[in-house]
């Protein structure tokens, strides 16, 4: 059962200062052919959505919106699913109230 | 490698890593902190409430200069169905006092004026660092920590772990486990911005007051959670929360629940109109107790959220973690002052000192507390709150039923959603789970 109300989590990261690292990805999904349940539970549980599956039904993450909570390293670091760190200093998102 | 030694690392310019370092700068200890945000602040996320105790024996005269919202003078329980709120509030002209005991924050600007004291204090913080790794010799003593700059690696006597709740660097260097999903809740948090006039008048406040609002009940559909709505000067910040292990069994979304609550009737006409400008997300330890990590060892010590202090049941974090960094550094100083080596052995005395304040006596008391609300979490946050909701209705509805039909179908909603048997089975074990 998933929520009924319809989202656009695109829009409230919109809200939030970022400064991108770009080809420095902090976080990496392991490659895989069909995803664990670990790596499905995140497709709902990242409250920034970054992850989707593509095409080929595989998870993939895309972490420029990422808001650093740690859900995913914790649901997906133990079965080795992903691989966790933070971004570089200075990158990442900026909290301005926080 | 920098040359330069220091006396302790402090790793985080959170609560509990600015109240160590401040307290260790302030005994003319040579402090290093780091920081891996564009500044102190940047990268932290609460609701957020400041004790005023804890803060002030380390700055009694925070009041004149700290970026403070609102005292608080009221505070709100509701119990949510989807259409109504049953709630307990508590509002004194006692908190209306000369020095007021709690607070509303905004925690990017307070831990950024915070980090000012502890630079004044003389201790040396510098952001735009991550570290990546703790230094360790070959007998596994931590002798510093190793960073993302170039020849990054600084060496100390003590290391103060102060990374937070998703700190890797402990984890890392196999000092304590990495949280599990039913011991953390992913909360995820709006700040509404609204004129301070409709801010007041919403809230029924004059001046600098404050009200507090936290709400259980159908917004978590049946997992372990709590909502949240906090008046600021000229925002409010509004959330809601739920244990990652909820979140990974059911698929719901932390957004989806978000959005559902800021459309509850009885939520949605306190954000009329505002304008949104920040959507964040953070884990809060949930643990309680019993997932409290080894809290010291050789060269190191561990302080606030990284070591899961966190009083879950009085939604009591950020004084806490600022009361172990302060104990933290007492007691490190304390070591150093004997000329004693940072041993595990020697800096046990935090340990001891943690134990004796309210932060380890407090989560003792509740230790059965996390595990009774998780296993229980349909009931507590589901059936209950349907109804006692679906109770105060039919006592307050008027329509020619007589007074004895309604209580008798009251009590048979109770006890065909949950059983004698369970019901006085909920009531004893949350009463000896609270003793």
């Amino acid at each position: 059962m998933s929520t009924d109300v319809a989202v656009r989590v695109e829009d409230k990261l919109f809200y939030n200062r970022y400064q991108v690292d770009p080809g420095r990805a902090h976080i990496k999904v392991r490659p895989h052919t069909t995803p664990t349940p670990q790596l499905k539970a995140l497709l709902n549980a990242c409250p920034a959505r970054c992850y989707e599956l593509n095409d080929k039904g595989q998870v993939e993450i895309t972490v420029d919106g990422c808001i650093e909570c740690g859900t995913c390293r914790v649901i997906g670091e133990p079965s080795g699913d992903i691989e966790w760190s933070y971004p570089r200093g200075g990158y990442g998102v900026l909290f301005k109230f926080g | 490698m920098i040359e330069e030694r220091f006396d302790a690392i402090v790793v985080g310019a959170g609560m509990a890593g600015n109240a160590a370092a401040l307290t260790m700068a302030q005994r003319g200890m040579k402090v290093l902190q780091l920081e891996r945000g564009e500044y102190s602040g940047s990268k932290n996320v609460q609701g957020a409430i400041l004790y005023a105790d804890m803060l002030e024996k380390l700055i009694p005269d925070f009041r004149e200069e700290a970026p403070l919202e609102r005292h608080l003078v009221e505070q709100r329980f509701w119990m949510l169905d989807d259409k109504s709120h049953v709630g307990l509030h508590y509002k004194s002209d006692d908190f209306n006092e000369e020095k007021p005991n709690r607070y509303t924050i905004i925690r990017a600007q307070f831990d950024k004026w915070f980090s000012s004291k502890v630079k004044e204090a003389g201790a040396t913080v510098l952001c735009e660092t991550t570290v990546t790794e703790l230094a360790q010799d070959a007998y596994g003593k931590v002798i510093g920590v190793k960073t993302d700059r170039r020849d990054g690696e600084i060496h100390a006597d003590v290391v103060v772990l102060a990374e937070g709740v998703n700190g890797l660097l402990g984890t890392r260097a196999g000092l304590r486990e990495r949280p599990k999903p039913e011991n953390v809740a992913l909360a995820v948090k709006e700040m509404h911005f609204l004129p301070r006039e409709t801010i007041e008048a919403r809230f029924n406040l004059k001046g600098d007051e404050g009200a507090v609002i936290e709400a259980v009940g159908t917004i978590s559909r049946g997992m372990t959670g709590m909502g949240f709505i906090y008046s600021n000067k000229e925002c409010i910040s509004l959330g809601i929360g739920c244990l990652v292990s909820d979140f990974q069994k059911t698929g719901e979304t932390p957004y989806g629940l978000l959005e559902r609550f800021k459309q509850h009737p009885s939520v949605a006409p306190l954000i009329e109109g505002s304008e949104v400008k920040e959507y964040s997300a953070h884990l809060i330890p949930e643990g309680g107790y019993n997932a409290i990590p080894e809290l010291c060892g050789d060269g190191w010590v561990v302080v606030g959220d990284a070591a899961q202090l966190n009083n879950a049941v009085h939604r009591e974090g950020s004084n806490l973690a600022m009361t172990s960094g302060r104990i933290a550094a007492e007691a490190i100083f304390q070591v150093k002052s004997r000329r004693d080596p940072m041993t595990k052995a020697n800096l046990a005395l935090y340990k001891k000192m943690l134990e004796d304040s309210f932060v380890i006596k407090d989560l003792k008391k509740y230790k059965d507390m996390p595990a009774l609300l998780h296993n229980q979490s349909q009931n507590f946050f589901l059936t209950y709150p349907q109804l006692v909701s679906k109770a105060m209705q039919n006592f307050v509805r008027v329509d020619g039923t007589p007074k004895k039909e309604k209580e008798s179908s009251t009590l048979r909603s109770f006890v065909s959603a949950r059983s004698w048997t369970g019901l006085f089975g909920d009531a004893f074990r949350f009463a000896r789970a609270w003793r």
